[in-house]
């Protein structure tokens, strides 16, 4: 028999200031603790709830979160920004996909708490007054999509090649997306809808 | 049905092909605009307001009876509005993964917690999740009745050929990208509110009002869009009646669970596995005269079924065997094609190695015993010569065993399959506004099949107006019931019904029309927005004026499948060709090429059918090369309930992919037959004997791993097992 | 993921001060490609993390030819493939890094991360150890399913893989690692930095629980030197790797005067294989010396009962990287 209950981890505030010879300043009575260390003041965030500001598609956005809350979560959960699935939960599938300062990341593998301060582009912030970006456009007529779970990280994840790469050849096409898995099967038309965005773009 | 007897209309049909201006044309899919922009709504994306978050907590054992349950420490943590054990003490537990407890907190984190507080202790018992040889696994194996036709043995003598071989595959996933689950609330005491991600709206309440004790009619069931569901999507499952009950006892607020990937791959559907020892007999001409089978494979505690072979060739003289093998791998589910891949496999894979023995062509071997096929062989034979012909074959076929210099050797294989298809039950309800715009109810899905945009062409087509002033609503239980998408019989079933509905509409609005242009309704025809008399198209009225005259009172027609005429019909035939590389130091199987011939009556949308047979056929090179759910033997769990391990293919590994649909005037009179699974019941069967043709070998199991692939040449003994 | 307090400091004094000298306790955060997975796997339980990416020494990639290459440990995988120097004289860590398939990947995995990211073995990872026993002790590796696991230094009781693919390279070019602790800096061969736990409680690598890894740093190319990373694989999309082999041969006129073959996926630390090595020093690279290199590497590999294969896959990758290194053979 085996029992399953919290493993509570041992480490006393005590200890940590023991361990790592920390000095505890006056606690900030809103807002993050300070630690005084190698002659600096460190702010400390958590566990409990921390504020947050956000720029998603170049809106403020701003909400309490514990600092283990993932940025994926927050967009879809806090923000009603549920482009962005949640699949592995694990950096495996890119069903997540955003940009991080114009980069592909897994939104699902990077900390809110860490995406502070940094321009966050997701699948919604994609359309510009009101008209499909080209890549949408083309996903579309190439029917690049089934049940379209997958999509909008396929969708992320080719806006951030072409930005790279606006002339991508077929082994760029394969480097470029090779962070994005679909179950429907729609690698068809997604090698053709990129091609006929690239096009577009270079056209206009 | 009664008014359009009586005035004796023209009988349900599909339209002449040269009154199609949308169907069978290539129509972008109406929701896309939607789903690339991330504003479809799927069950996971659904937050309402005041909402929970659920989560189960699982049990880590194959196989254990709970011993000692625990919740008091959860229950009075900040942020748990509600404790549901799904198991009590004493219990026994199955399979890895199962549910133990649920709980409903205020988010997600808390949730998490509150699960890890949960004390479950469990007296482990001893497991078994082992598939490939039922000898091994004692009172496990459930022999079913052995099955006779013709006379084998007298068959077997007389045969000049006989091929011996051993085939299978292993128990596979589902991997839906969106997981199970449900967004479950009460409204008072009696009504309930259910999203759900599910491949049968219509038929989720009947399944939840028993357990939930109320009635069916008040239980609402909801889905915009569901992220796959491959057939295994059909129930509340146990985790949408628990967000059902954790909503309950939080004085109805709503409560969301889906399943984490690790629980979506270990306990929510699996596809059986099945191997097979088969040996089939023939005269030296190739004609196959006898066959002989004994399969077995699991798919968890329910005892697997015998398997449809021989495979669309009905082979005169039979034997065969089956033995179920019960195991605590976990549950099992429909999985596109129930049962067709693997009886397909075993099926093209055994005739191929029949070919090789007669040092034939599998292509003529086919092509010579096609009649077996039955109704459809003369489809299949044309099929055949297509696809040979996409795929170059008389041209780049080569005897067993790639005779080039080098580690790549490349192999061609070939595979056929059938499917029913025939449409489903279906109800929906057309309503025509004064406006002219015209909307069409039904409770059915969209599984990314394009469902959608079938109906809108569907009835725009037979409207004679333009795509985009139809607007359809799926996904309600508000809405007439339409049938599950299991099967393949969606299109079928949904087309059918729209079509009735159109038609009967036209007809009343052409009664009320006809004084107008001095004609009879009977002469009356909807054509390119307008409604005119047959033979004088000076004498019409636009569709917007036609309308105004339904007097302000909008029109609404109930269409329904089945019905007269026959818009449906069942038996879709296809052919698939593989062609790959196999580097035979390595191991690793890469496809260079597919090509996919497929009927399926007549076609609706031909860039949605398409897309069908391209995603089909990736989910084949998926499952022949890399889909497996590795059970542990030593802890009765699965190894790789992730995206990391169970590997699924990526957007590189599928080579080129070519579809072929049949079309023409033979095809468009069978009707609509449905497409989401004939075409993924080849593949497995085409790229086995595409590698055992380039390697001079059969790997007598998918998926063909390297280790598989390299452990055949080492058997085989060749030169090149190793460099 | 359980709950956890978040520190950023800007220097690696702060962050040295911030990490407990107990493993378990903190964590170093990089780019979080493998830390917040094994956090939501609840392999490892941080009370804190510390995000190194705001401390600027950690940044930044540089090279010269009398120096060599210095990459900052939070440098990513895409910063090093975008380096037109990294292009020019280390093509075996080009090939490796491009092997990370994954373009998100490698724009938040940093290089340090990748040389300490924890093994993928399915055991460890669902919560059985790094030694992957059970509460009887036996190994569940060696009864149950270890056709990922080690073929290579798995006396016991280690039975995992070492999962990077820099780290065979970046060991074939000699690099060393700069190492910051309380202590203040170290330096340390970076084939050196890996090794095989014997007990639970050793980590798979020399670093203690409060020192970062700070920079790598890689010696310039000797005059002669050709190199490659040979992969296999089975999927070209968000794969790892069966096994690879990074080499890196120096010559003299047509014979090879040093050679480094070392592989990956294959041992519970990347395996450098002085047998391999040997076997073409003082030869001329032909292909029956490119066989009796592979056949050496793999000369004292054992199979665990379902990993035979990957012996085979050694014996290939390591052939194929000479024969890639010195400019043909089969290419994937
Ligand atoms: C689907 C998938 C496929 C992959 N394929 C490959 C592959 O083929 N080859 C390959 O090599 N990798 C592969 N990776 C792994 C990936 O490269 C690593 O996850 C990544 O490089 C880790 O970097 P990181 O910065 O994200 O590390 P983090 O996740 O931040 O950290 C990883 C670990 O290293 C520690 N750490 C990080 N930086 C330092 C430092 N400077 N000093 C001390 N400790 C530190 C952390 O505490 C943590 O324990 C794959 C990952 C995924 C998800
Ligand atoms: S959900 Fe983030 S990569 Fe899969
Ligand atoms: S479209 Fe369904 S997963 Fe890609």
């Amino acid at each position: 028999m085996e029992k399953q209950h919290s493993r509570a981890g041992s480490l006393s505030r005590r200890d940590f200031l023991k361990v790592s010879g920390i000095t505890l300043t006056v606690p900030l009575v809103i807002g993050p603790r300070v630690l005084k260390v190698a002659g600096a003041e460190v702010k400390v965030f958590g566990p409990g709830r921390v504020p947050m500001t956000f720029t998603i598609n170049g809106k403020t956005y701003r909400a309490e979160l514990e600092p283990r809350v993932t940025l994926l979560d927050a967009l879809r959960n806090e923000f009603e920004l549920t482009g962005a699935k949640r699949v592995c939960d694990r950096g495996t599938c890119g069903a997540c996909t955003v940009l991080l300062d114009g980069k592909p990341v897994y939104a699902c593998s990077v900390l809110a708490i860490e995406a502070q301060g940094r321009a966050i582009t997701t699948v919604e912030g994609l359309m510009q007054n009101g008209k499909l970006h080209p890549i949408q456009q083309a996903f579309i007529e190439n029917d690049a999509l089934q049940c379209g779970f997958c999509t909008p990280g396929f969708v992320v994840a080719c806006k951030a090649l072409l930005d790279r790469n606006p002339n991508p050849t077929p082994e760029d096409l394969v480097a470029g997306l090779g962070g994005n898995l679909c179950r429907c099967g729609t690698y068809v038309g997604i090698r053709a809808a990129i091609a006929q965005a690239a096009r577009m773009q270079r056209g206009g | 049905m009664a008014e359009r007897d009586a005035m004796e209309m023209a009988e349900y049909k599909w339209p002449e092909p040269e009154r199609r201006r949308l169907i069978g044309k290539r129509i972008s899919r109406v929701d896309g605009p939607e789903k690339v922009t991330g504003r479809a709504k799927y069950t996971y994306d659904v937050n309402r307001p005041g909402m929970l978050a659920g989560k189960i907590l699982r049990c880590p054992y194959a196989h254990a009876r709970i011993a000692r349950l625990d919740t008091s420490a959860v229950e009075k943590m900040p942020g748990v509005q509600a404790v549901l054990p799904l198991k009590k003490v004493g219990d026994e537990i199955l399979w890895a993964g199962d549910e133990v407890v649920a709980v409903a907190a205020v988010d997600e984190p808390t949730a998490e917690d509150a699960i890890r507080a949960i004390v479950v202790e469990y007296e482990k018992l001893p497991h078994f999740v082992l598939d490939t040889d039922p000898k091994a696994a004692g009172e496990r194996a459930r022999p079913a009745a052995e099955q006779v036709e013709g006379d084998p043995d007298a068959a077997f003598r007389e045969a000049e050929v006989v091929a011996e071989g051993l085939y299978g595959m292993s128990l596979i996933t589902h991997c839906c990208l969106e997981a199970h689950g449900a967004v479950v609330e009460w409204e008072g005491e009696n009504n309930v509110l259910v999203h759900i991600s599910t491949q049968a709206v219509s038929g989720i309440a009947g399944q939840m009002a028993g357990p939930l004790g109320v009635p069916a009619g008040n239980i609402r069931v909801k889905q915009e869009h569901i992220g796959g569901g491959f057939g295994s999507k059909f129930g509340p499952d146990s985790w949408g009646i628990a967000a059902a009950r954790l909503s309950k006892m939080a004085g109805g607020r709503p409560v969301k669970i889906m399943l984490e990937r690790d629980a979506e791959l270990m306990v929510a559907g699996a596809r059986p596995s099945y191997y097979g020892r088969v040996r089939v007999g023939a005269k030296r001409d190739g004609t196959v005269i006898a066959w002989e089978s004994e399969t077995w494979g699991t798919g968890g505690i329910p005892p697997t079924s015998p398997l449809p072979v021989p495979y669309v060739l009905r082979i005169p003289n039979q034997r065969k065997r089956h033995i179920a093998i019960v195991t605590n791998s976990g549950p099992a589910r429909a999985w596109r094609a129930p049962l067709h891949p693997q009886a397909c496999l075993l099926t093209m894979a055994a005739l191929d190695d029949l070919a090789a023995a007669l040092r034939m062509d599998p292509l003529d071997l086919l092509l010579k015993n096609i009649e077996l096929a039955g109704e459809r062989a003369d489809v299949y034979r044309e099929e055949l010569q297509i696809a040979a012909e996409l795929m170059e074959w008389k041209k780049r076929w080569h005897p067993r065993g790639d005779p080039s210099p080098g580690p790549i050797k490349r192999g061609l294989g070939v595979s056929i399959h059938t499917w029913p298809g025939r449409g489903h039950a279906c109800r929906c309800d057309l309503t025509i506004h004064p406006d002219g715009s015209v909307e069409v109810k039904l409770g059915s899905q969209d599984l990314g099949t394009g469902t959608r945009t079938a109906i809108a062409i569907v009835v725009a087509d037979t409207l004679g107006i333009p795509l985009e002033a139809v607007r359809v609503r799926i996904g309600d239980t508000q809405y007439p019931p339409a049938g599950g998408s299991g099967g393949s019989t969606t299109i079928g079933g949904v087309s059918s019904a729209a079509r009735r509905a159109a038609l009967d509409a036209l007809d009343q609005l052409f009664a009320r029309i006809a004084p107008l242009l001095n004609a009879s309704p009977d002469q009356l025809e909807a054509w390119d927005g307008r409604i005119r008399v047959k033979g004088d198209p000076s004498r019409s009225i636009a569709w917007e004026h036609a309308c105004a005259r339904l007097d302000g009172m909008p029109l609404t027609v109930r269409g329904e499948n089945p019905g007269p005429g026959e818009l449906t019909t069942a038996g879709a035939a296809g052919v698939q060709m593989a062609d790959v590389s196999v580097d035979i130091e390595t191991g690793i199987v890469r496809i260079n090429k597919m090509v996919a011939v497929q009927d399926c009556g007549l076609i609706i949308n031909m860039k949605t059918a398409e897309s069908q047979c391209y995603g089909a056929m990736i989910m084949g090179i998926s499952y022949a090369l890399y889909e497996e759910k590795i059970m542990d033997p030593v802890t009765g769990r699965m190894l790789n309930p992730n995206m990391e391990f169970y590997k699924l293919a990526g957007l590189a590994d599928i080579g080129e992919l070519v579809v072929h649909m049949m079309t023409g005037e033979k095809y468009d009179r069978r009707g609509v037959i449905g497409l989401g699974e004939p075409p993924v019941i080849s593949p497995g069967a085409a790229i086995s004997n595409a590698v055992a043709n380039a390697i001079g070998v059969r790997v007598p199991f998918l998926p063909l791993t390297p280790e598989r692939v390299l452990e055949a040449l080492a058997k085989k003994g060749g030169s090149h097992a190793r460099v | 993921m359980r709950a956890f307090e978040y520190v950023s400091p800007t220097t690696k004094e702060q962050a040295v001060a911030l990490l407990s000298s107990t493993w378990g306790e903190t964590e170093i955060l990089a780019g979080g490609t493998d830390l917040l997975a094994l956090m939501k796997d609840d392999v490892v339980r941080p009370r804190r993390l510390v995000n190194i990416k705001e401390i600027a020494e950690l940044r930044g990639i540089s090279f010269s030819a009398s120096t060599g290459l210095r990459i900052g440990a939070t440098v990513t995988l895409s910063e090093l493939l975008d380096h037109p120097d990294v292009w020019r004289h280390y093509p075996a860590l080009v090939q490796a890094a491009r092997g990370v398939t994954s373009p998100q990947i490698r724009s938040m995995g940093t290089v340090g991360g990748d040389l300490c990211q924890r093994p993928r073995c399915w055991y460890f990872r669902s919560g059985f150890g790094l030694l992957a026993r059970d509460q009887t002790g036996r190994s569940l590796v060696l009864e149950g399913d270890n056709r990922y696991h080690a073929i290579l230094g798995n006396e016991g009781p280690a039975y995992f893989v070492n999962p990077s693919s820099l780290a065979p390279a970046l060991i074939a070019y000699g690099a060393r690692l700069r190492i910051f602790g309380p202590r203040g800096t170290r330096e340390v061969l970076l084939e050196r930095f890996f090794r095989i736990p014997k007990s639970e409680a050793e980590r798979e690598y020399d670093l203690q629980p409060n020192e970062i890894v700070t920079e790598i740093l890689v010696p310039p190319p000797p005059v002669g030197m050709v190199s490659a990373t040979y992969e296999v694989r089975q999927r070209e999309v968000l794969d790892w790797p069966l096994v690879t082999a990074s080499v890196a041969l120096v010559f003299d006129g047509q014979r090879v005067r040093s050679a480094r073959v070392v592989l990956g996926q294959v041992a519970p630390i990347p395996w450098p294989s002085p047998e391999a090595e040997r076997a073409l020093v003082g030869k001329a690279v032909t292909e029956e010396v490119a066989q009796a290199a592979a056949d050496a590497a793999v000369q004292r590999a054992r199979s665990l009962g379902k990993n035979e294969y990957k012996i085979q896959l050694a014996r290939v990758a390591v052939r194929r990287a000479i024969q890639q290194a010195v400019g043909g053979g089969t290419r994937r």
